[in-house]
């Protein structure tokens, strides 16, 4: 045990709209309470890692003179969608090389109002004069002309693609993998969206890459996360309830994608999982077939088609048969997503990939009420951030 | 530009050239983007990685795959079949929409662009169908220069 590394306490605040908090409110509030949660102070702490896109840089600073101030090491991070995870193995990192024995991992976003992820990108006017610029020598913008820069169309494409690949998909398949997170959500009341919605308002709602509409895509919200993070020996020296209530990091992994054929074409988000979900499971010596939970970044439906196939929870090829299975519904054989998912527990970025492990230890402590998936003893959480990067842990329940 | 090598040098000389078109007599063009040429048969043209054949749309310091740092260029194939499609209905700003994005299998390069001369609707575009390079203006500057735009448009049976 003395070599693990625990999660001690973990918080993460309600998904949605936030008008009276500022960025570092947030990241305050969520502080707070995973140090809260896991019955320690700042002055325990050795190392802070803060993950923020949008507020400006430096929050783990500003953050610091909410919460105290004590001279640590601060790490600012930033890798796209996996940020949270990325802060999170920040902190893993600096307790295995053995730095410290306790860390604070944050993840903070304001999204409210900022209409779809990925849809801004500002499009130059066109030059009076044509002239060849950047790394393609393009005259004019070519978002729109040359293909998408959009994130429900570039998620929208690898879902097609897959279904190019392996047949079986359709815009009623990608439906009905959002009716299924729309029906978790109901159960959790930190979720953005918390209403269930039928396949016929999910396929009749406002669409925005085909095959996806509206409900289909990651919501938009403010939120936060926070985790704390500490040495098997240190957790050791702790009360026997914090030992109880600690949840075992078994495996802690991040990746950034290996060149592909056509990965600068159309991003490709499945090599790396794959990559980064097989060296999770043999670090943590479980299979997938061990998962008890999977939490995955379902940032669009038809992205979370192709994790089922990328983190393994179904033979290759087989994630259509995997999903009308049941298998992926909270009361199925593998469970993905019972937090509803970011399609309705809302997307605030670099909250994302500590909030989806929150959601894991949650059940694994036994402390998730009515959307408790009984019995769980270990869950597998997942990000990935275009460009890319991707972030997998496996959790285990404490056996003290 | 200093960072240019050799090979990504002669890119240059290949690069975006003034060129008249069939816009009218006096009318010149430039592609929208340094890979396309124009000419009577227009096409895409790719850097590739001497060292072991990968293939890049836009300027290299060295090859993602082999870390080698000279290139040549390789002419694409104008026919394909398409591997992947959405259709954009909601877009940022100044981008016209709706129209269908997608990523083609040129014989073995996957080259992404617009599906056009087709109804940007799902009965009308598919997994699999063949497609061919078009060009089209795009639009003309002060000068009276026209930029040539390409999308894939179904190939007739
Ligand atoms: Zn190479």
């Amino acid at each position: 045990m003395s070599d693990d590394i625990w999660i001690l306490g973990i918080t993460m605040t309600k998904f949605g709209k936030h008008p009276d908090l500022d960025t570092v409110d947030l990241a305050a509030q969520a502080a707070m309470a995973a140090l809260a949660d896991g019955g320690v102070t700042m002055a325990d702490i050795g190392v802070l890692a803060a993950g923020n896109l949008i507020g400006g840089g430096g929050l783990g600073q500003q953050l610091q003179k909410q919460i105290g101030q004590t001279g640590i090491p601060v790490y600012n991070v930033s890798n796209a969608c996996a940020t949270g995870a990325t802060a999170l193995r920040t902190v893993i990192m600096a307790i295995k090389a053995g730095e410290c024995d306790m860390g604070l991992a944050v993840g903070v976003e304001k999204l409210s109002g900022a209409g779809l992820l990925g849809a801004g990108g500002t499009a130059k006017s066109d030059k009076n004069v044509y002239e060849p610029s950047g790394r393609y020598g393009a005259v004019t913008n070519t978002d729109g002309r040359i293909g998408t820069n959009n994130m429900p169309g570039t998620f929208a494409q690898i879902g097609m693609e897959y279904g190019h690949k392996y047949g079986g998909t359709s815009f009623e398949l990608f439906a009905k993998i959002s009716e299924k997170n729309h029906s978790h959500s109901t159960l959790n009341p930190l979720a953005a969206y918390t209403k269930k919605m039928s396949l016929e308002q999910i396929m009749g709602d406002m669409m925005i890459a085909y095959p996806n509409t509206r409900p289909m895509c990651s919501a938009n919200c403010d939120g936060g996360a926070a985790a704390v993070v500490i040495s098997g020996a240190k957790l050791k020296t702790l009360s026997l309830e914090q030992q109880r209530r600690a949840v075992k990091v078994s495996a802690s992994v991040l990746t950034s994608d290996p060149w592909s054929e056509s990965c600068q074409v159309l991003p490709d988000v499945n090599t790396l999982t794959r990559m980064a979900s097989t060296q999770a499971y043999e670090q943590a010596g479980v299979g997938p077939a061990d998962l008890d939970l999977v939490e995955l970044h379902d940032c669009f439906a038809t992205a979370e088609l192709v994790h089922y196939d990328n983190l393994q929870l179904c033979e290759q090829g087989g994630a259509v048969d995997f999903f009308t299975s049941g298998a992926p519904w909270r009361d199925g054989t593998m469970p993905v997503n019972v937090s509803g998912g970011l399609q309705s527990k809302g997307h605030p970025i670099s909250a994302t990939g500590i909030a989806n492990i929150w959601e894991v230890c949650h059940h694994l402590r036994g402390e998730a009420g009515d959307r408790q998936i009984q019995g769980a003893r270990v869950g597998l959480a997942h990000v990935i951030g275009l460009g890319s990067a991707c972030g997998v842990h496996i959790l285990e329940k404490s056996a003290a | 530009m200093s960072n240019f090598d050799g090979a990504a040098a002669n890119l240059l000389t290949m690069g975006p050239k003034r060129c008249t078109y069939k816009g009218g007599p006096m009318a010149t063009a430039v592609p929208i983007v340094d890979y396309l040429v124009l000419g009577d048969n227009p096409h895409l043209i790719a850097r590739e990685c001497t060292g072991c054949g990968a293939r890049f749309f836009d300027r290299r310091n060295a090859c993602a795959s082999c870390f080698a740092t000279t290139f040549s260029n390789a002419p694409i194939s104008t026919t394909g079949e398409l591997k992947a499609f959405t259709i954009v209905a909601f877009a940022a700003p100044g981008v016209p929409v709706p129209f269908v994005a997608g990523v083609v299998d040129c014989d073995g390069t996957s080259v992404r662009g617009n599906v056009i001369g087709v109804d940007p609707d799902p009965d009308h575009v598919a997994l699999g169908m063949k497609v061919k390079l078009t060009t089209y203006v795009v639009g003309t500057d002060d000068d009276g220069t026209e930029a040539i735009g390409f999308g894939f448009a179904p190939l007739e049976a």
